[in-house]
């Protein structure tokens, strides 16, 4: 049975290696074969699973070596598989979802004519995230975790024709790379403390090692994080990757990508629970990125970037919680896994809403569309519910258990970070609430407002040709959108989606299956909080309440205007990402055009100033020399002697020393 | 008679032509004062054989003879094929490679 763990990750390389050389010739298969190894993946991940049940929970732990790719002297790299609880989850996310979404995108890319090469590159995206989690070393994490930074790039640049996309993918490749940079620098590290870079070695000498080290191996583990999980201060690619097609971001934001950051930390666990300060500076990021990207959520309109800040936000809690050492673990990767139900969810409810609109995305140009696009709001509604924290939905459990783990981190730490997660729930409850009302109740602001007319002046030509999801709307997208629901494709997956995220949190939450499946991976431990579980589920609820009046105040009751309101300063800053652009261009780009200003500065005076005067020198000196050949016998006469009496009055010099 | 004398009268030979070469424009004069100096030199290695009392200062005053008959011949060739080209015989007018 060790031996399909490599066919899991072989299936969509594979279904990624035929669709891109394949050429044309596929077109019409090519989704087909996509969706189809993926879901086979799905199906080896679940046969996978039930070996794993039919073990004790001790000896669930299965590895596959496949042969060795580096051999020299006593660094040694092989290609390692291994499959545990901790590797299992996310397999089963992964697969599941992933093909979720594949089956969507059949029908959400019916009208694009690249959708083979688009599901080569899903294809792709699974396989690389497969490899980062089923790897049993950092260095084929690494593979791995470089393969979601290409496949990312790719697919967010899907539609690379709008210079919009082209950028964001771009940025989302270059920020990412600041984050690469801190894991290539903690594998080099681990290398020369454990003298390996195996999850073994490296995770059971944690006790023997300085802190120091390890501290400076997590800090830099987190920074890897950070980049992929867009966590501050490497969060700035997530909102432009709302450029790719909508199930891109959907898969980006649930199944792979920004959770590989929390796997990272989750699976490293015993170096940050060696080193304290290390799960501080954790703890702290997640912190802070949890309200930083609630508040950037609260002033989008862009429904897609409304829920791009609500992902960061919520990685922000699975960060917190992966911070919280082994108090958290458990409960960062459970709401991860209700987390990746119910925005997928999200996600694929915003594409379909997108799709019957014309492709849309201002949400003032929405409203009441519950009657035309009934499915869309039932399964967007319970995603919604859950990603609140409704009684009884998945998010509900997850989130919670966060808040609770928050707060038994004890001490004012606790109670800082408890207060955080419990202020997060309540700007979750309104930024969701705002995005639910303002797509789906009030007016129907689209009446009498054609959205994206190519005719009209000022429109971007893309749009004439090949809009957002490029969906065969472009024609009709003349004059005022006629919302209708999407194809049984798209909607089937989103219901499955739907049932995840009402059921997930329960089912996990039942007899703590969740906790007992993942404590022999990343341990547990109950803490001691200061409160009782009770009054954090009360304070919790009453969060929720509050944060929906107050949406409900401000866009229930009141129509919403179709143009923005200038807004509060704060509102401002937040829709301009909280300046994370201007702070990254005054203090990085014009940081770096001033360091290259100056190092040109010193390469053209210092450097060039050293050459071109040697090269000079020996010009005027030839210069001079040159004159002495002035083509005169009795003058090279005069030399010749002159030198012969040198040489004689040398020799002579030198005998009478 | 001290032998040393005689190397006197090749250092005053040599330079004499010495001075001939660097400051005598006509290219004749010029190869001839160079004969003078390799005559100072036959006679500096005649005397030192003479000193020393063996023959290898002679040998080596028969080889510069040789050689320098040889020189002769070639040294007026060019000086005959320089005034042919230039109409002068003087070392300072040949001051180009090209006429």
């Amino acid at each position: 049975m060790d031996n399909l763990i490599a066919l899991l990750i072989a299936a969509p390389l594979l279904g990624a290696a035929v669709l891109l050389v394949g050429g044309r010739r596929l077109d019409a298969v090519g989704h087909w074969i996509g969706t189809l190894l993926s879901a086979t993946s799905f199906v080896l991940g679940l046969i996978l699973f039930a070996g794993l049940l039919g073990k004790d929970a001790e000896h669930r732990t299965l590895t596959q070596h496949l042969w060795t790719w580096i051999s020299v002297g006593n660094f040694q790299a092989d290609v390692t598989f291994r499959l545990d609880q901790l590797s299992m989850t996310f397999v089963l996310l992964i697969t599941g979802v992933g093909s979720l979404i594949h089956l969507y995108s059949v029908g959400y890319m019916e009208h694009d004519e690249r959708r083979r090469r688009f599901f080569g590159y899903l294809n792709l995206f699974l396989a690389a995230m497969l490899l980062l989690v089923l790897a049993d070393n950092y260095l084929l994490l690494y593979v791995g975790w470089e393969g979601v930074g290409l496949a990312s790039y790719l697919l967010i640049g899907f539609w690379q024709h709008k210079p919009s996309a082209a950028t964001a993918a771009k940025k989302a490749f270059l920020v990412n790379r600041v984050g690469d940079m801190g894991l290539s620098i903690a594998i080099m590290l681990m290398f020369t403390t454990f003298g390996s870079f195996a999850f073994g070695p490296v995770l059971s000498h944690t006790g023997d090692t300085s802190e120091g080290r390890l501290t400076a191996i997590g800090l830099m583990l987190l920074l890897a994080a950070c980049g992929k999980s867009a966590q501050v201060p490497l969060q700035s690619w997530l909102g432009d990757a709302m450029e790719g097609p909508t199930p891109v971001s959907a898969l980006i934001h649930a199944a792979t990508m920004v959770t590989a950051g929390v796997y990272l930390i989750v699976r490293s666990g015993a170096i940050f629970n060696a080193a304290p300060d290390a799960q501080l500076a954790v703890t702290v990021v997640g912190a802070v990125t949890l309200l930083f990207g609630a508040i950037v959520g609260c002033a989008k309109d862009d429904i897609k970037k409304a829920l791009a800040g609500s992902t960061m936000s919520q990685i922000g809690y699975m960060v917190l919680a992966a911070g919280l050492g082994p108090i958290g673990y458990v409960f960062a990767i459970m709401h991860l896994v209700t987390h990746g139900f119910f925005k997928a969810g999200l996600f694929l409810g915003a594409g379909s809403v997108m799709h019957g609109m014309n492709d849309e995305v201002d949400m003032r140009k929405y409203g009441g569309l519950r009657k035309y696009m009934p499915v869309t709001f039932v399964t967007f509604g319970l995603g919604y519910l859950a990603i609140i924290g409704f009684p009884f939905l998945s998010g509900f459990y997850s989130k919670d258990a966060i808040i609770e783990a928050a707060f038994a981190k004890g001490g004012t730490q606790g109670w800082i970070l408890g207060g955080v997660a419990l202020l997060g729930a309540a700007i979750t409850a309104f930024y969701m609430t705002r995005v639910m009302l303002m797509t789906f109740f009030g007016e129907e602001r689209w009446r009498n407002q054609p959205t994206r007319s190519p005719e009209a002046p000022g429109a971007e030509p893309a749009a004439a040709y090949h809009g957002e999801a490029a969906s065969g709307h472009a024609a009709a997208a003349t004059g005022e959108p006629h919302p209708h629901e999407s194809p049984k494709i798209m909607t089937i997956p989103m219901i499955v989606l739907a049932v995840g995220s009402v059921f997930g949190g329960f089912f996990f939450h039942l007899g703590d299956r969740f906790l007992n499946w993942l404590e022999p991976v990343t341990g547990h431990s109950e803490g001691d909080s200061p409160i009782s579980a009770a009054t954090v589920t009360g304070a919790t609820l009453v969060c929720l309440v509050v944060g929906v009046a107050i949406a409900w105040a401000q866009y229930g009751r009141k129509p919403v205007p179709a143009v923005a309101p200038r807004g509060s300063l704060l509102t401002r800053a937040a829709r301009r990402d909280l300046l994370q652009d201007d702070f990254n261009h005054v203090v990085l780009v014009r940081g770096g055009e001033h360091l290259t200003r100056s190092l040109v500065y010193v390469d053209h005076t210092l450097v060039d100033g050293v050459v071109n005067g040697t090269a000079a020198g020996f010009g005027g000196l030839s210069g001079r020399l040159r004159r002495v050949q002035n083509g005169f016998a009795r003058s090279y006469a005069v030399s010749m002697f002159g030198g012969a009496a040198l040489l004689v009055a040398a020799t002579l010099l030198m005998r009478a020393v | 008679m001290n032998p040393v004398n005689y190397l006197y009268l090749a250092a005053l030979l040599f330079t004499v032509g010495a001075t001939g070469v660097l400051i005598r424009r006509n290219a004749i004069v010029v190869f001839m004062c160079v004969e003078l100096m390799l005559n100072a030199c036959n006679l500096a290695f005649v005397v030192f054989s003479r000193m020393h009392g063996n023959l290898d200062g002679q040998i080596i005053a028969f080889f510069t003879m040789v050689v320098a008959a040889a020189e002769v011949v070639v040294g007026l060739a060019i000086i005959v094929s320089l005034f042919r080209t230039r109409h002068s015989a003087s070392v300072d007018d040949a001051s180009l490679m090209k006429l």
